[in-house]
């Protein structure tokens, strides 16, 4: 496995320069702060997230990843107490100055941390969000729920049983099926909170080549507790310690050579 | 090793826990006897009297059901429109109270900012605490003089001010029920759809309700089952005629206000043939409990 991820990495470092100002930025966040009524969970971040990338959010339990994540397609507009200041531009749009909340969930999709397919049919799982758009052309949605199950390299596993409910599949299985909801909505971006966490080592294998292969159409943000798979699957990581974005860089600088010692404490694991 | 006194001391207190214990033990078997030793009573002895007349006295039981004259002076009991007065108020009953009821259900548990469900919750709950002699009340008081002057009827008690007042009545339980099945739908789905694009509203009847579905079938029929047992309330507001209604503004007279007004002078045949027709009542409540257990271990797995 090591000798892989090194392999990989004297690749990535060899692409990565010019590849880095060809890329235009996807997401740009600058000064994002965010508090949960008196309390502040995220101070002063700011990033650039570029297109067809995958970034990889690290940091200690607590620190404000998932938070972050979800201002992207704000989901925390569900939480009463939160507030938020700071801009967020995807596209170049700013998206908490639109007032279409919708448009922005169509074009940023998520992955949770637990599967949470609908109890229904992996076919009306898939189908859920086109529906929602309005798509009610049966051959249409069989031809998105095909592309979109293909998609989350899923389709061969449940191409016979399309019309069983979603919740008899296996963890790994769900969890690719809820991928492949989240693409069948043609997104720009995927948002990804800690999706292996709750699967078994040959699920998270899957799920982690699927996002190798997603890269190429779709900007990812992933946030992860292993290290080794944000090594594995990233291209660029950001290091958040107590809401603070302490470091941001290429993914195999991060590791090798961290410029804080912080960073380096925590993805040596010397961290607590 | 422990001397001897010790170990006859240790044995007493024991053998004292034991029979303790064993007291106690049947203590809570007996209890629980008593519910279900008073449920085969109540069964037995209604059906037993009410079977007398089919059994004994050579009554057609197929008359007793589908028979439209009930003059008990003229030995004719037939219980048809009652039959039939019961299911329609019920069924309107439904229609009226089932949708309010769903969607104040929604509105409490998904929509309304928490203060305002903090009104309406203990409102609707003390709804149903209200004594149901006074639902009757204010049916009497209200509705039927309300129908009578805008709908111009003769009478005011009728199907419709049965309905209305069943309907309210109903509510409480619909919305209760209801409510906690809806709450129960766990936050992920929300989440999950909300991130798909969905909109709020469509987030509610897409996937909450739909998640939701078997407790809010077992809400329905709770409601149905308040519904048809329901007897004062309905005396004092249906009219009481035994005519087969055809329209919503006849006065009726459902199974159980049948029971009530006449049990009191009742004797003999007459009187069997009044708890015959609370064997058919309870013939539609057993059905309706067969239904909701049915439903409910549905939704279990
Ligand atoms: N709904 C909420 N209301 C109030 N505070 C919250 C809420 N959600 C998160 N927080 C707080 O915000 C901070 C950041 O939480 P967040 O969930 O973003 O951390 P995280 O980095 O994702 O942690 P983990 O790795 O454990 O998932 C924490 O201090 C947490 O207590
Ligand atoms: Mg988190």
């Amino acid at each position: 496995m090591n000798t892989t991820l090194e392999r990989k990495e004297v690749k990535e470092s060899a692409n990565v320069e010019h590849q880095n100002d060809q890329r235009s930025v996807k997401i740009s966040v600058r000064d994002l702060d965010l508090f949960y009524g008196e309390n502040q969970a995220l101070y002063q971040v700011s990033l650039d997230i570029r297109e067809k990338e995958v970034t990889a959010l690290i940091g200690p339990s607590g620190c404000g990843k998932s938070t972050f994540l979800r201002t992207l397609n704000r989901m925390n507009d569900l939480i009463d107490s939160v507030r938020i200041n700071g801009d967020i531009h995807i596209n170049g749009n700013n998206i908490y100055q639109s007032k279409d909340v919708i448009e922005l969930r169509t074009k940023v999709g998520m992955v949770f941390q637990k599967p949470n397919l609908f109890p229904m049919s992996i076919y009306d799982n898939v189908a859920y969000g086109p529906r929602m758009q309005g798509i009610k052309n049966k051959k249409e949605l069989n031809k998105i729920v095909e592309e979109s199950l293909r998609g989350a390299a899923i389709w061969d596993e449940v191409k016979d049983r399309l019309k069983t409910s979603a919740l008899g599949l296996s963890g790994g299985q769900q969890q690719r099926v809820c991928i492949a909801r989240a693409i069948a909505m043609k997104p720009d971006v995927i948002l990804m909170d800690e999706p292996t966490s709750a699967l078994d080592p040959i699920s998270t294998l899957k799920v982690e080549e699927l996002i190798a292969h997603l890269k190429k159409d779709y900007t990812i943000v992933i946030v992860t507790h292993n290290m080794q798979q944000a090594a594995r699957v990233s291209d660029k990581t950001a290091f958040f310690l107590n809401g603070e974005v302490i470091e941001f860089e290429q993914t195999d600088q991060i590791f090798s050579m961290p410029k804080d010692s912080r960073t380096e404490d925590y993805v040596t694991g010397r961290f607590g | 090793m422990p001397n001897p006194s010790e170990v006859k001391q240790t044995n007493k207190s024991n053998r004292l826990k034991y029979i303790m214990e064993f007291i106690s033990e049947k203590l809570f078997l007996i209890c629980a006897l008593i519910s279900v030793l008073s449920l085969f009573l109540i069964i037995g002895f209604v059906f037993f009297k009410g079977s007398n007349p089919f059994i004994a006295d050579g009554y057609s039981f197929i008359d007793f059901i589908f028979g439209s004259d009930w003059i008990p002076s003229e030995d004719k009991y037939g219980i048809f429109p009652m039959i039939v007065a019961s299911i329609y108020a019920t069924i309107g009953a439904l229609v009226i109270g089932v949708p309010i009821g769903l969607l104040t259900a929604i509105f409490l548990s998904e929509i309304a900012p928490k203060p305002i469900a903090k009104i309406i919750s203990p409102a609707v709950q003390l709804l149903a605490g209200i004594p149901s002699v006074l639902y009757g009340v204010f049916g009497l008081a209200i509705i039927v003089p309300f129908l009578q002057n805008n709908l111009g009827l003769v009478k005011g008690q009728s199907l419709i001010a049965v309905i209305l007042v069943l309907a309210i009545m109903m509510l409480p339980t619909i919305v209760t029920v209801a409510e906690t099945a809806i709450r129960a739908v766990p936050k992920t789905y929300r989440e999950g759809s909300l991130a798909l694009g969905a909109s709020p509203i469509g987030t509610i009847f897409k996937v909450v309700v739909p998640a939701a579905k078997s407790g809010i079938m077992a809400a329905i029929v709770l409601g149905l089952g308040r519904a048809i047992g329901e007897t004062m309330a309905v005396i004092l507001v249906a009219g009481n005629s035994l005519i087969i209604p055809t329209s919503l503004t006849d006065s009726v007279r459902p199974l159980t206000t049948n029971i009530a007004l006449e049990m009191g002078y009742a004797y003999g045949t007459h009187q069997e043939m009044l708890f015959a027709t609370g064997i058919v009542l309870f013939s539609f409540i057993l059905i309706l409990n067969f239904v909701l257990a049915k439903i409910s271990s549905k939704g279990g797995k």
